[in-house]
Formats: C-alpha cells, structure tokens, sequence
C-alpha cells in the first residue's frame, strides 16, 4: 500500500518530529518502499497463533512495595537542560 | 617487550598473573594504540587517565593476591552502556553531553572483575543500522582493506567500533549489543569472534533502549575462549531488569576445548539465499566439513519462515524503538530545541536531535502502531515471530545446534548501501531471526575471500546453552587456523 505525504504529516506529528514539508514526498515514497516489502506478511497463515510478547516465556517478579531509590535531586537534575531551586524548568504547558 | 596490545585476553590475563607485565603497561600500550588510531574512529570518547588510573588500582589489587578474572585488562565499551562520570549517547546528537550519574549492570560487573576501560566506542546511532554509518560521530572504518585496495570500508553494525577496535588490537575485548545482528555482522565483517547470549542472560539495566524485547548485550573479541571469558563477567541476574533471567552462569571458558563428538548440527535449507557470494556457500560447507571431521553428525533441517524474520522485524523493532524513543523529549536531558510553544519544542527537538534512520524507524513505528494499523502490522508481526520460534523449536527437537553464514557478503565499501534502506537491512538475514526468537548465536572467522576479507560462520543454540557453542565455536576455530590479520595502514 501507498504512504501519501499526508499520512507521513500526520505520523510525524504523532511522533513530535518536525519534517520540513519538503521532506513529507521522499519519505513517503521510502516508507512506502519499506511497508511494501514488509507486506509479504501477510503470506504467512497465522490463523490462531498467539502473538509473542516477550522473547522468554517467564512471569514477570513481584517485588516489595517499597521505595529502593530517590532523595537525589542533584544527581536527577545533573543533565537537565534547564533546571531551577531543584526543579525541572519545562515551557509552558496550562495556559 | 613484545607489542602488548597483539595479546589476546586469556594471554594478558596469563601474563599479569605470571607478572611478565604490569596492567600499567599494558594499559599504557594500549592507550597510545588508540591514540594513533584515529583514522578509525572506533572510540569517540578515549579515557586514558581513567584507564591508567584503573590499571595503577589492578596492580595494587594483584599485588594483595585479590586478583578478579579480568583484573588489569583494558576494555573499550560500546556508547550504549551508560557509564557513570563519562559521557554517553548512542551515538546521537539527541543525548548530547549525557553524563550518567549510573552504571549499566553490565560495565559495572566488568569494572567489578577488574577490567580497566580504555573508552567508549563509535556505532550506529542508538544502534540502528548495519555499517556504522548513522552515527553522529562520524563512520567507523574498518581496519581491513581489500587486496591491493585502500578503498575505506565498513566494519558492520552496529557495533561496529566495537569490531574494529577488537581487529586493529585497540583493546583486549570488547561490549557491544545485538538487536538484529549488530555483534555477530560486524564481527564477521572484521575477522572477530562476537557472541549473542541468550535473551535475558546480559542485563538491560543502564544500556540505552532499542527495542527491548530483542536487545542483548554481548562481546566482541579476538577468541572464542577471550568470548567466553567476557561474556561470563558480563551476564548474571539483575533485580533491577525484570527481563534478566534468574539462573546461574555457567563457566563458559570451560567449555571451549570441549569435544563436540557426537553433536548433532542442523543445516537450515532456508539459509541458502539467492545471490549469495559462491565463496559464502563455499566456507559453510567447509565449516560443515570441519565439524564432520570433529565428529559430529550433519542433518538437514527446515526454518520454513525464515523469509519473514526480516519484514517482522522491521515491524516489532522500529515499534518498540518508537515507543522507547519518546522519553527524547528535551526535558530531563540531552538536547533541547525551544519552539513556540511545548509541541514544537517536543518536535523541534526531536527533529534537530535524531539521525535520519533513526526518524525513519520512528515513522515507522509510529504507523504501524497508530490507530487501524495495529492488527494489521504489529499483531500480524507478533504472530509471525511466534511462527518463526515454532521452527527453531521443531528444528532442536532433532539437533543441538545450527550452522549457518554469519552475513550474505563480505564488508562492504562506505556509502555502497546508503541509497536503499532494504538493501542495508538484509545484512541481517541470516541472525535477524535469532533475536526474534531470543536464543544464543555467536560469529567465528573462519576464513577470507577472494579479496582478503574475514568471512563469518555463525553458530545457533537452544536457549541457554551457550556452553555448547563455546565448544563448538572452538571447534570451528581450531578447524579454521584463522590468523590472518589486517595489515597496519592508520
């Protein structure tokens, strides 16, 4: 099937990724290169199997409720583009 | 003295502890090595203080007789593992002076066995592709050239700093990880042992995400028995990755040397591809022949849907590489670009921060999970990798392990594949399908081809028994008296 630039716009926009307009044609057509070599998928009867989730077949373990880490506001903020008085400084969100 | 960094692991380490050497030395040998490498670009970031350092605090440790199984051996690390007090990226612009405040599990088992780091390695940016050429630090280069050449090639990927440091003897072993193939393509690449333990064994604490269902961390190195020295230091259970399996490390270098009499080796029938170099076809007969003469028995065997493993992969992979991806936000760290408001700061950031196959994997993901897509794609993906897991099943309900090439071509020149995503991703055919199904493969150089260039075979085993290729590994070693070398020219 056909990407069109719109649905890459729209992807992109899904994905926060500023594409200039002149870059939505090109990337529709390899994107559209890539999920038509990708659609030979659909060759295989996958009819009743159970899609694998996790690569070993374990349980997830349970642990204790307890709080194992924190009290570090230093060493959380030591790469914060912006921080102040031990906060994280983000723009504006709630107008 | 004899040039210390021509060692392999298990001999430094024999020489530290018959004190031929001080760690000192052969750290400083190695430090100077890498800073007459550059040409490479296999470390982008070179510790030599830290290293030294580290070498001056082996020595003593030794002295005490408290020596660990890597104490004094200097290492260089893949960028994706999270080093405390030293910067790390992947490789992208987006992670900018990332300076962790942790250490991955697994470096810091390595530094826990004494291992000194000489620096942290080049590779394709947040380990996505298969020559080394997304990085934002430039391409690596691979040491090897073909005959009478100097075109520049590439040494694989991703871990591809990783391989040519290993090959060019800029450090005793290397980390790196594997997603798709991104130890056992690279090390066949460049003449260098590289082994994917099983999903699980190698903590994902601290190595930065991918696609978390298929990453594992592993080493690259200049034996099979240096192999196994590493990956046993590396691997253990680790409270703090839920995915890490809770079962004891066998001693790996114990089985390298073993005898394989009687094993029995499957031969996928599917592996044959179209247009695969004759000489490819030619070194896994021999390897095939090799493993005969060491006593196993040879079965055909048939992975019906290995065809599929490389178009599901790029559905799971990039999926899960969108979702792990969206933490980029120019928040809490690495880079930030201000935008108007707090979307076009989230997509400005992202936009100067990522590489273009990195984004290309984003859209990518994004579109096969977004809504009316998921069943079509993701599930269908997840049904066929199920499929593709029966077949390695079936396959070990009759043999012990499979023989297979590493990769469809020799190394390829820099710039050759970069015009066509498709083509660079079936680098990875042939041990795509072993992270899919989260088993242990591992590459052995086991020959060269018409221009000189290291060929790979690749070993495959049943979950867990990374043992076994450890023995077989050195079989198809010892078999292929690989010694060949490429040739100083950096």
């Amino acid at each position: 099937m056909a990407i069109d630039a719109a649905t890459v716009r729209k992807v992109a926009r899904l994905a926060r990724i500023a594409e200039p307009e002149e870059r939505l044609e090109p990337l529709a057509r390899e994107l559209t290169g890539i999920m038509n070599w990708i659609e030979q998928l659909n060759e295989v009867d996958t009819n009743g199997v159970e899609p694998m989730t996790s690569a070993v077949a374990v349980t997830l373990p349970m642990r204790e409720n307890v709080v194992t880490d924190g009290g570090d506001a230093a060493r959380v903020l030591s790469n914060a583009p912006k921080s102040v008085g031990g906060f994280f400084v983000v723009p504006k969100v709630v107008e | 003295m004899t040039d210390l960094t021509k060692l392999t692991l298990k001999a430094a380490l024999d020489g530290l502890s018959s004190k031929a050497f001080s760690s000192l030395e052969l750290t400083q040998a190695h430090v100077d090595a890498v800073a007459a490498a550059k040409p490479l670009n296999a470390y982008i970031l070179e510790t030599p203080d830290k290293a030294l350092d580290m070498a001056r605090a082996a020595d003593a440790i030794r002295a005490k007789g408290e020596a660990g199984p890597l104490t004094g051996a200097p290492l260089g690390i893949k960028d994706l593992f999270c080093t405390e007090g030293v910067r790390t990226t992947a490789c992208s612009n987006i992670l900018g002076n990332f300076v962790p405040t942790y250490e991955s599990t697994v470096t810091a088992n390595l530094w826990r066995d004494g291992a000194v780091m000489l620096g942290k390695l080049n590779m394709d940016q947040f380990a996505m592709g298969s020559s080394n050429e997304t990085s934002a630090f430039g391409d690596v280069v691979n040491p090897w050239r073909g005959a009478g050449s100097d075109r520049k090639l590439t040494p694989g990927g991703s871990s591809g700093g990783s391989a040519a440091a290993v090959a060019a003897d800029l450090c005793l072993a290397a980390t790196a990880t594997d997603t798709g193939g991104s130890i056992r393509q690279p090390a066949a690449f460049t003449g260098t042992v590289g082994i994917k333990p099983t999903y699980g064994r190698c903590s994902r604490w601290g190595v930065v995400a991918f696609a978390s269902s298929l990453d594992q961390a592993g080493p690259i190195a200049k034996t099979v028995e240096d192999a196994a020295i590493m990956l046993k230091s590396m691997s253990g259970h680790d409270p703090k990755d839920s995915t890490s399996l809770d079962i004891a490390v066998p001693d790996y270098p114990s089985f390298v040397g073993k005898s394989v009499k009687g094993l029995r080796i499957g031969i996928p029938k599917e592996y044959r591809v179209e247009g695969m170099p004759a000489e490819i076809e030619q070194l896994w007969q021999k390897g095939i022949d090799w493993l005969k003469e060491a006593g196993c028995e040879i079965v055909e065997v048939s992975l019906p849907h290995t065809k599929y493993a490389l178009p599901a992969y790029y559905i799971v992979a990039p999926a899960e590489a969108s979702s792990n991806l969206a933490r980029y936000d120019g928040m809490r760290f690495g880079l930030r670009v201000d935008g108007a408001n707090l979307t076009e700061t989230y997509e400005q950031t992202r936009a100067a921060g990522f590489g273009e196959e990195v984004k290309r994997r984003i859209l990518i993901g994004t579109y096969v999970l977004s809504a009316g897509y998921y069943d079509a794609y993701y599930v269908k993906a997840l049904k066929v990798r199920r499929r593709i897991l029966e077949d390695f099943e079936q396959a070990f309900e009759k043999v012990d392990a499979l023989l297979t090439p590493t990769a469809p071509s020799a190394a390829f020149g820099l710039g050759e594949n970069a015009d066509d995503p498709v083509a660079m991703y079936l680098n990875d055919i042939f041990t795509v399908t072993v992270n899919l199904a989260g088993l242990p493969g591992m590459s052995i150089p086991a020959g060269v081809d018409a221009n000189g260039l290291p060929l790979g075979l690749q070993l495959i085993g049943k979950a867990l028994d990374e043992g076994t290729l450890f023995s077989l590994g050195g079989a198809l070693e010892k078999a292929a008296d690989f010694k060949a070398k490429p040739a100083k020219w950096w």
